[in-house]
């Protein structure tokens, strides 16, 4: 808030083996995550993988049935909420209906202290950080979601929290509202400094905001890594196919080769990337993307590359591409997405072709 | 509304007019007597005048026990808006099957035959010199009026998101401070209209009143009742008019407030 002479950084915040159970059942079961300072660090996940559970726990509105969570190296767990100094914003916006956005947003620094002059200047500065100026006597009823979201998100920084809490903030908004507020969203956390612990089941958005991604899944974390990570190399069948879309081709390992796993797949040969080396003979999954895939009828063989001979069962233009559903020999479907161009033959329904693409897109799930 | 439907319009409105007479017409005659210039009750009356209001107000008889009424439903609306708001927010607390159960003993006053509680307090507080004296009164009226209480608040705090209460405790505020700033104001029209349901019961009832005004505490319901058994003037039209027209007050009051509270709430969840 003090423009350019900030001297707050990001909290750093450390989850080690949290679990959360209700009953016998867990909500969460065993998160471990190193939350950098100043990052903007998405916990990704469909409804029930965990995540808002998990950010409730950091809140401090749920007490953790074991682990621990660490601010810059200090426990929080016997932590009231309100002695956390952690910003919040909820998926209602939950302002409060009767007071003024004025009041809304310095409601924090009443409870701090800070004096009436001081507190109008600094929700004023909140107030144009956000591009409301002017709407301070408002209230949230006579403001739109998006407004309503803005004023929200002014009063968790301006008492200069050092970790923001976001729980699905957009998910009540219409989409190019949503893409806005996304936007504005990492200009806020570039000019804050601070750091963003981001909830979200819209991979889209986690895949835009994000430096780091926690794709959570079963009370679980299945992998953390930067968007690109997670988009060419996820880890498991989970995250393939939660991020993006994948194909997945069943397999019989041959032989492994460091890195590289060479398999039987419907009669080819092909090869994937493997972080651990499976054992020769067994069945495997490969997942590749539809995007990385071409139709090579005329291309030479490489060994960069995998090839596989299939039919074309749909074929649907979507302007900027093509969407072909494939089928190999065996029935496994596969869709390709071929960026449209009037020099390319589009292929009909029933065509006999054959798709290659690299290895370095194959990844053993 | 099928009933509705099949009877012609103008059926249906004689109807309503009927029912509406049926209910009305009791509270007119009453009010009309009060204008009377008669000496006794009678209907309609031969002419109009104030003389039995200025009985009324002339009377230390019939002033003294109104300002007892008003006394001891102002220490119950004291009493029972603190403890029934407290019991509203405790229930809304507990883990649901304790509430049920806890929530029909609170709410029990309401569904025991007023005349068996009032027995039940009149023994009881026999033994402790309770009969006959206001601070009786005030003990058994209030056990009557928190169930309004609790029921009003009740309903609005099951209109509040729980998430202002934790966003509230995320900014800084301290569970005192968010009862205070956010939770209370915002249950502000439930609590008053209880306050008044509160206020109401308590000035209205004879039952109680009966039991344990002994001849040292006597309330306005209880004077009228004595003054109907012994002697009938027109005073108690003049006494009746007087309670209508605070009671229809008090209770478009509440009215208007629940209206208000549901139009603001409405409003901020379309949003």
């Amino acid at each position: 808030m003090r423009d350019g002479t900030s001297t707050t950084h990001g909290a750093a915040v450390a989850l080690t083996a949290l679990e959360k159970r209700y009953d016998s059942v867990a909500a969460v079961a065993g998160v471990s995550l190193d939350i950098r300072s100043g990052e903007f660090l998405t916990l990704l996940g469909p409804s029930g993988s965990g995540k808002t559970t998990t950010l409730m726990m950091i809140a401090g509105f749920e007490m953790p049935t074991a682990g621990d969570i660490a601010i810059d190296g200090q426990s929080v767990v016997g932590l009231p909420p309100y002695k956390r100094n952690i910003g919040m914003v909820f998926q209602n916006y939950a302002l409060f209906p009767h007071l003024t956005v004025t009041d809304n947003i310095g409601f924090p620094l009443k409870q701090r202290g800070v004096s009436r002059a001081e507190r109008s200047k600094l929700v004023g500065e909140a107030l144009d950080l956000v591009h409301l100026p002017g709407y301070g006597n408002r209230y949230p009823r006579q403001l739109s979601g998006g407004q309503q979201q803005r004023v929200a998100l002014a009063r968790a920084i301006v008492f200069q929290p050092r970790l923001l809490l976001m729980d699905e903030p957009l998910g009540a908004l219409d989409k190019q509202l949503r893409e806005n507020l996304q936007l504005e969203m990492r200009r806020l956390h570039a000019d804050l400094g601070i750091t963003f612990i981001y909830v979200t089941h819209d991979q889209e958005e986690a895949l835009t905001m994000s430096d780091r991604i926690a794709v959570m899944n079963e009370g679980k974390v299945a992998q953390v890594g930067r968007p690109e990570e997670l988009y060419d190399r996820p880890a498991s069948r989970f995250v393939a196919g939660f991020i993006g879309e994948s194909n997945f081709l069943p397999a019989v390992v041959r032989d492994v080769d460091g890195e590289t796993v060479v398999a039987d797949c419907q009669g080819a040969v092909v090869r994937g990337l493997c972080r651990k080396p499976p054992d020769s003979g067994q069945s495997i999954v490969l997942s590749t993307r539809p995007e990385r895939m071409r139709f090579a009828d005329e291309e030479r063989s490489d060994s960069a590359s995998n090839r596989l001979r299939v039919t074309v069962s749909e074929a649907v233009f979507a302007g900027e591409r093509c969407r072909y559903l494939l089928r190999t020999a065996d029935g496994t479907s596969i869709v390709l997405k071929e960026p449209s161009s009037a020099t390319v033959r589009r292929r009909s329904v029933g065509e006999q072709a054959e798709v290659a693409w690299p290895v370095a897109d194959t990844i053993l799930v | 509304m099928t009933v509705a439907r099949l009877l012609p319009r103008t059926i249906s409105k004689a109807v309503v007019g009927l029912i509406l007479l049926f209910l009305g017409f009791p509270i007119v005659v009453v009010v009309v007597v009060s204008f009377s210039s008669a000496t006794y009750l009678t209907f309609p009356p031969p002419a109009f005048g104030l003389r039995w209001y200025e009985a009324y107000f002339g009377s230390a008889d019939w002033l003294r026990p109104t300002w007892l009424s008003l006394a001891v439903a102002s220490a119950v609306v004291a009493l029972s808006t603190v403890l029934g708001t407290l019991a509203a927010l405790g229930l809304g607390r507990l883990p649901k099957p304790l509430r049920v159960v806890a929530a029909a003993l609170v709410l029990s006053p309401l569904i025991v035959p007023v005349i068996v509680v009032a027995i039940g307090i009149y023994y009881a507080f026999s033994r402790y010199g309770l009969v006959g004296s206001p601070l009786g009164l005030v003990l058994a009226h209030t056990c009557l009026a928190v169930p309004f209480v609790v029921t009003s608040v009740s309903a609005s705090l099951a209109g509040i998101d729980p998430r202002l209460q934790q966003a509230a405790l995320s900014l800084g505020a301290t569970p005192r401070n968010t009862f205070l700033q956010v939770t209370l104001p915002l249950i502000r029209p439930g609590v008053i209209v209880g306050a008044l349901f509160a206020f109401i019961s308590s000035f209205d009832e004879l039952v109680v009143a009966l039991f344990l005004s002994g001849s040292g505490a006597v309330t306005l319901p209880r004077r009228m009742w004595d003054d109907l058994r012994f002697q009938i003037d027109p005073t108690i039209a003049a006494v009746s008019t007087l309670t209508i027209v605070l009671t229809a007050s008090l209770l478009a009051v509440a009215h208007l407030l629940r209206r208000r509270a549901q139009g603001n709430l409405g409003k901020a969840s379309v949003t």
